[in-house]
């Protein structure tokens, strides 16, 4: 498995029908391998940019560049292969009758078939702790279960940069601690959507904070989280009694 | 939420979890039989009064075998009553001959008719009821991949499946969430809120279609379901699945034949 670095330049998006443009020119570079944080007050533009990250939203304005791939029409296939995204909401991302057959999509869909392709779902489902789950029905199972599958789902098609839209949210402390031992021991370039602070200063060494649609503040997650003013200006806060200079 | 997970889905609710030679045979090997019998038994002359019994025989074995307590079956069965309903109907409007029973003169075309109704479609259902309790959904839909049924036509069918479930847990939590707020609809002139909301159901569901498919697209979807066939049915599976139909038409011939 490889990483990927992410580049990203002026990216702009109004959505149709809108006045509003929901991304203002964003500017990111991403090395290979990096984990980092993507924070932002609710309507900010992360779902919207993540959305860009696999062609999911129609390039407007701007250029973003995965590894050696320039997004484009003709590279939008590799580049979605490349690209793992999680949604935010794990009912959209499972859609198939079974585990197996969800994890299956994406490397069925890349010409991946009979034993090798058994052989990858099974591996994929250990990998994230859910291979006891293999014969389920996606939609019955618990928000943490329904995660990690989501996540199995992307990783069985050999991700260069995985992104993930909230993955903390509805998960017990247990399973939110299950996820940050999962994500830090891939090797991907990650990229992660969170409103949980704390979360994101114990695995990502890097935070992004986009506000209106712009990065308003890039630097190390430490920093940022202890600029107060930054914060408040941004609607961001941290847990009651939470010091993140003593973590 | 998870009130609506404890009620577990509406579409893989007819499986009943048992271990039996009819839940472990491949679903397209059941859907062959289940296709053979039902249309051998809707062949088969009214008049041939044994060939029913045949049936009935045959199919209750098979309920015997696959382990779905039979009271399971037979409330299941109550999805035949408006037929039952209809059919008692006809001897009392049928014309031509008349019979007297119990003093009330019936039409005997029409007794004939409403046996006819109630012997084909008490077997037909109690088939589909086994099929139904002895194969998950996922494994209906693999088994008619198999039978070369188009892929389209089998992924419409499962997306139906799929969305009927997360519909009706939609509607589950939109009505809750009025009960929270003191909406409790008893009479006519108080549905308006659920009309109104019949409206963002629709909304909720198509956005969610939505999503689903651009998920599907940032996996490589690119308008094709990918085969995901395992475990195709074997002889073993095609011979025990045969002996229901066989069994059937047998009957169906000499019933025809006498
Ligand atoms: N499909 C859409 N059509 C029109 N406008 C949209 C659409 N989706 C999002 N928007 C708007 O674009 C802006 C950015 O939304 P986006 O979903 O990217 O925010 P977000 O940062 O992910 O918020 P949250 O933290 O609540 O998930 C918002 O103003 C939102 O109202
Ligand atoms: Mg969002």
């Amino acid at each position: 498995m490889s990483c990927a670095p992410l580049s990203v330049s002026q990216l702009r998006f109004t959505y149709p029908g809108e006045h509003h443009a929901a991304l203002d020119g964003i500017d990111l570079e991403v090395t290979a391998g990096e984990r980092v944080a993507l924070l932002g007050p609710n309507g900010s533009g992360k779902t919207t940019f993540v959305m860009h990250l696999n062609g999911l939203l129609e390039l407007q304005n701007g250029a973003i560049t995965i590894g050696d791939l320039v997004m484009s029409e003709d590279n939008l296939r590799e580049i979605r292969r490349r690209v793992g995204a999680v949604f935010q909401d794990a009912d959209d991302q499972l859609f198939m009758p079974t585990v197996r057959d969800d994890v299956a999509f994406g490397p069925a869909n890349l010409g991946v078939a009979g034993d090798e392709l058994d052989r990858l779902v099974v591996e994929t489902l250990e990998r994230v702790g859910a291979g006891a789950l293999i014969d389920r029905s996606p939609h019955h199972l618990s928000g943490g279960e329904k995660r990690r599958v989501a996540i199995a789902t992307v990783l069985s098609m050999s991700p260069h940069l995985l992104v993930l839209d909230e993955p903390t949210s509805g998960l017990d402390p247990a399973g939110r601690r299950e996820l940050i031992d999962l994500l830090v021991s891939l090797p991907q370039t990650q990229m992660i959507v969170t409103h949980d602070l704390p979360f994101a200063l114990q695995i990502c060494p890097r935070s992004v904070i986009i506000s209106g649609g712009r990065v308003v503040a890039d630097g190390p997650t430490r920093e940022l989280l202890a600029d107060t003013a930054l914060l408040a200006q941004h609607r961001l806060e941290l847990p009651f009694g939470f010091d993140p200079t003593r973590v | 939420m998870s009130g609506a997970h404890a009620h577990g889905s509406a579409v893989d609710s007819l499986f009943v979890e048992a271990e039996s030679a009819v839940h472990g045979l491949a679903p397209e090997a059941k859907l062959v039989a289940l296709v053979g019998f039902v249309v051998a038994a809707a062949l088969t002359p009214r008049t041939s009064v044994w060939a029913f019994g045949v049936y009935a025989v045959a199919i209750w074995l098979v309920v015997f075998v696959s382990h779905v307590p039979v009271r399971v079956v037979l409330r299941r069965l109550a999805v035949i009553v408006p037929f039952v309903i209809f059919a008692v109907l006809i001897p009392f409007i049928g014309g031509g001959e008349q019979t007297q029973v119990l003093g009330v003169s019936l039409s005997v075309d029409g007794l004939w008719a409403m046996w006819n109704i109630l012997a084909k479609a008490s077997i037909g259902a109690t088939a589909s009821i086994v099929l139904s309790a002895t194969t998950r959904v996922p494994d209906v839909l693999t088994g008619l991949t198999r039978l070369r049924v188009p892929r389209v036509l089998v992924a419409i069918i499962a997306f139906m499946m799929r969305y009927l479930d997360l519909l009706v847990r939609q509607l589950g939590r939109m009505r809750t969430s009025m009960t929270a707020r003191c909406h409790d609809p008893r009479w006519l002139w108080q549905v308006k809120p659920i009309a109104s909301s019949a409206g963002a159901l629709f909304v909720r569901s198509y956005e969610r279609g939505e999503r689903v498919h651009q998920a599907m697209l940032a996996r490589g979807y690119t308008g094709t379901m990918p085969t995901l066939d395992r475990r195709p049915a074997t002889a073993v599976d095609w011979s025990r699945a045969a002996s229901l139909p066989l069994v059937a038409v047998v009957t169906l011939i000499v019933a025809v034949v006498l």
